[in-house]
């Protein structure tokens, strides 16, 4: 009874992530080979399904601790199960924000040629992928390795900013773009750091130990 | 969809002139565990004992409205015959004291002088007790008295007696109340199996039980049908204000 | 509290519980004295002949009661036979209703018989059968003591079937069986012993009465099987016998009355048996 429910809550959080790492794929996709139609899909359909799966994902959540009143691991995973939602429903929103700004991309002449922000989704998407993994198997030590490629996330967003502000001060045509661009790698560093959160709860879930708010230095 | 197999309507139940249940109304899904839960007095046993009709061995006993099996009303049928369909199984477990574990459970054909083969017979009382997931445990000791079991095996065996007759319902009267926390661990382990055979309905004053096995639940309150749906539903977001109080402990 | 009140107060219990000792010690003395008079007495005329051959006139030697044991057989037996169907369906019926104007009847007619006197027991019976019939009869005295096993029968099946849990009945009654079948087969088995010993006891009881014999099996001095005749029994032997003047009769007296208490003492271990044995634990 409470092994099928949680079963069951690992394969609604499972179909959520998977929603989430098409849209971020589509945005990205879809500014790299200028498809309009697929960034407006992000925006228009796959948006409202995640807010809609994170409701009733919360509900689901609710019932098993009522029904159930689990106890330590289980508790763990109902109240952790929750909060991953909640972040997926977020990263939803950050697809949204790199789809918009792509949309506007797509009309205009690119400004450099595409290197990094396309490396930055891969290893982003990488670590979704691999958060959701980590809590599928229940892998703390995938967790753990997951939240140090941050740093490199967060590294090539620096490089980035610091070309762009480059190609700014140069040429006050491309500043429009340029913004564009800095708000499209901004969003995928806030999914990265999404992704971190959600290793941080899969390490609870397994260990109870609890992780956040400390330095990245372990 | 689940389809529904007994439908209560309009149903009010007095012992003499005090009313008990005052116009319920429900239907029960088939083959799902239906929970009725309430404070002490509140009505729940009679409504189980009117369904299958053991409500009207009490003297001035009475009932006005339908209990509809499949369609049919129950309290136009042969009482027998209903109790045939829709077994029970007590609070208190009730072996029959005289009788060996194998005729316990083939009670219900004996006493009636129901005539069926030996193959049969024992044919039956494996199937019972391996339903009731009691057959590992008793079957080197078929003929001796039943009174030799622990409190959960003879609720068990209770069990496997009223699934002998192979009934459609199966009404359980809090039957983990007199058992010991890992007795009844395993009696709700065997009704989750139960219920993809038979559908079962069980009368509990404990919350926790009510919300861990059942589908439905139903909160019944001073005789009154309070609110009735999912169990999911109903421990999370109860529509009424008396179940959330109920729930929450201020009274009961 | 003084030292004296103290030990004074320990004085009086110790009175008190030795007093309570000594009483209950008394107690088994009737009995005791009475076993030891009558196997005295009675020892020597007990033999195969006493037990097998008929009584004789007065002056032949010899002389048996085996008429009259086979007589206090067939009249506890018919007795048997009239009392128990009636005394335990009234005491299924009085153990299901409480209340009840025909519940009430049947318990005060009950209580009342068992306080008549049993000689006007006989009175009745011979009013009723022997007139009627037009001779003493051995079924004329299994009716008197019929009469007086009823209440004792009545109140002992219904005080077993009360004992017995409600519970029982409704698992029956769950499983869709009728009530005479839950009853005759779910309720009676469970109570067998307590009804069982309830009989037992009025036969003890009646086994021994003479008064209610005196004018309806009247006694024989032969061997009859026939109810319709009059029959010999063992009360009706030590009453002629021991108010006989003859000697060698109040020998036989002893004796028929050894063979009867030994009878009664029979039936009570037995029913002690049945109680220990065949007693189901709820």
């Amino acid at each position: 009874m409470l092994e099928e429910k949680i079963t069951e809550l690992k394969r609604e959080l499972i179909g959520f992530a998977t929603l989430v790492e098409r849209m971020i794929e589509k945005s990205v996709k879809g500014l790299h080979e200028k498809k309009r139609e697929s960034l407006l899909e992000v925006i228009e359909k796959d948006e409202p399904k995640t807010n809609a799966l994170e409701i009733s994902m919360d509900a689901l959540c609710a019932s098993m601790i009522a029904q159930f009143e689990p106890k330590a691991k289980d508790l763990r995973i109902a109240l952790m199960v929750a909060k991953m939602s909640s972040d997926l429903e977020r990263m939803g929103d950050h697809a949204v924000n790199i789809a918009e700004s792509a949309l506007f991309l797509t009309e205009k002449p690119l400004v450099k040629p595409l290197v990094d922000i396309p490396k930055m989704a891969e290893v982003t998407i990488k670590m979704l992928k691999d958060s959701i993994s980590s809590f599928i198997e229940e892998n703390s030590k995938l967790a753990k390795e997951v939240c140090e490629r941050d740093n490199t996330v967060d590294e090539l967003k620096d490089k980035i900013l610091s070309e762009l502000i480059t190609l700014m001060s140069q040429d006050p045509s491309t500043i429009e773009r340029s913004l564009h661009l800095l708000r499209i790698s901004g969003n995928l560093e806030r999914i990265a750091d999404l992704s971190t959160n959600i290793c941080e709860d899969v390490i609870y879930m397994t260990e109870g130990k609890v992780i956040k708010h400390q330095s990245k230095n372990w | 969809m689940e389809s529904t197999i007994l439908t209560i309507e309009d149903f009010s139940a007095y012992f003499g002139t005090n009313q008990v249940l005052n116009n319920v109304n429900l239907s029960v899904a088939q083959k799902k565990v239906t929970a009725i839960m309430g404070p002490s007095g509140c009505g729940k046993t009679t409504l189980i004992r009117c369904i299958n009709r053991m409500h009207e061995l009490v003297p001035a006993a009475q009932v006005s409205g339908r209990i509809l099996l499949h369609d049919k009303n129950l309290y136009s049928m042969n009482p027998i015959i209903v109790r045939r369909k829709i077994g029970m199984v007590f609070q208190k477990p009730n072996p029959f004291p005289t009788m060996s574990i194998y005729d316990n459970v083939i009670a219900g054909y004996k006493l009636n002088g129901i005539r069926i083969g030996k193959r049969e017979k024992d044919e039956i009382v494996e199937e019972s007790l391996k339903r009731a997931a009691l057959w590992g445990e008793v079957k080197d000791n078929l003929h001796r008295k039943g009174t030799f079991l622990s409190g959960g095996q003879q609720q068990r065996l209770c069990i496997a007696r009223a699934l002998a007759m192979h009934p459609e319902i199966l009404l359980l009267d809090e039957p983990t109340s007199a058992l010991d926390p890992k007795a009844t661990a395993h009696i709700e382990e065997l009704i989750a199996e139960l219920k993809k055979q038979v559908t079962i309905i069980i009368v509990t004053h404990n919350i926790a039980q009510a919300a861990r096995i059942s589908d439905f639940t139903a909160f019944i309150y001073l005789g009154e049908l309070v609110e009735y749906g999912t169990s999911e539903k109903m421990f999370t977001v109860p529509k009424d204000k008396r179940t959330e109080e109920y729930l929450t402990g201020k009274f009961g | 509290m003084s030292e004296h009140t103290l030990s004074l107060r320990i004085i009086k219990d110790r009175g008190f519980k030795t007093l309570v000792i000594l009483f209950s010690f008394i107690t088994i003395v009737p009995l005791l004295f009475i076993l030891f008079h009558i196997i005295k007495n009675g020892i020597g005329v007990i033999n195969w002949q006493f037990l097998t051959s008929l009584p004789k006139p007065v002056g032949e030697v010899g002389g048996g009661i085996a008429n009259a044991i086979v007589g206090t057989f067939i009249l506890i037996v018919m007795s048997c036979m009239l009392s128990i169907p009636l005394g335990v369906s009234a005491g299924i019926y009085l153990s299901e209703r409480r209340e009840g104007w025909l519940a009430s009847l049947v318990r005060l007619s009950v209580d009342i018989l068992q306080g008549i006197p049993s000689i006007v027991m006989g009175i009745l019976a011979y009013a009723w059968v022997v007139l009627s019939l037009g001779t003493f009869s051995a079924f004329s005295g299994s009716v008197a003591l019929g009469i007086m096993m009823l209440p004792i029968i009545v109140r002992s099946t219904e005080e077993t079937l009360k004992l017995i849990p409600e519970m029982l009945k409704e698992a029956s009654l769950s499983l869709g069986v009728p009530y005479y079948r839950t009853v005759l087969r779910v309720i009676l088995p469970a109570g067998a012993s307590g009804i069982v010993t309830g009989i037992l006891l009025s036969v003890a009881r009646v086994a021994g009465e003479t008064a209610p014999l005196l004018f309806t099996a009247f006694g024989s001095p032969f061997m009859d099987v026939n109810i319709f005749k009059p029959v010999n029994s063992l009360p009706l032997v030590i009453f002629n016998y021991a108010t006989s003047p003859y000697p060698s009769w109040h020998q036989l007296a002893w004796g028929a009355s050894l063979v009867l208490v030994g009878m009664v003492l029979t039936l009570n271990f037995s029913a002690k048996l049945v109680t220990k044995r065949w007693k189901v634990q709820f």
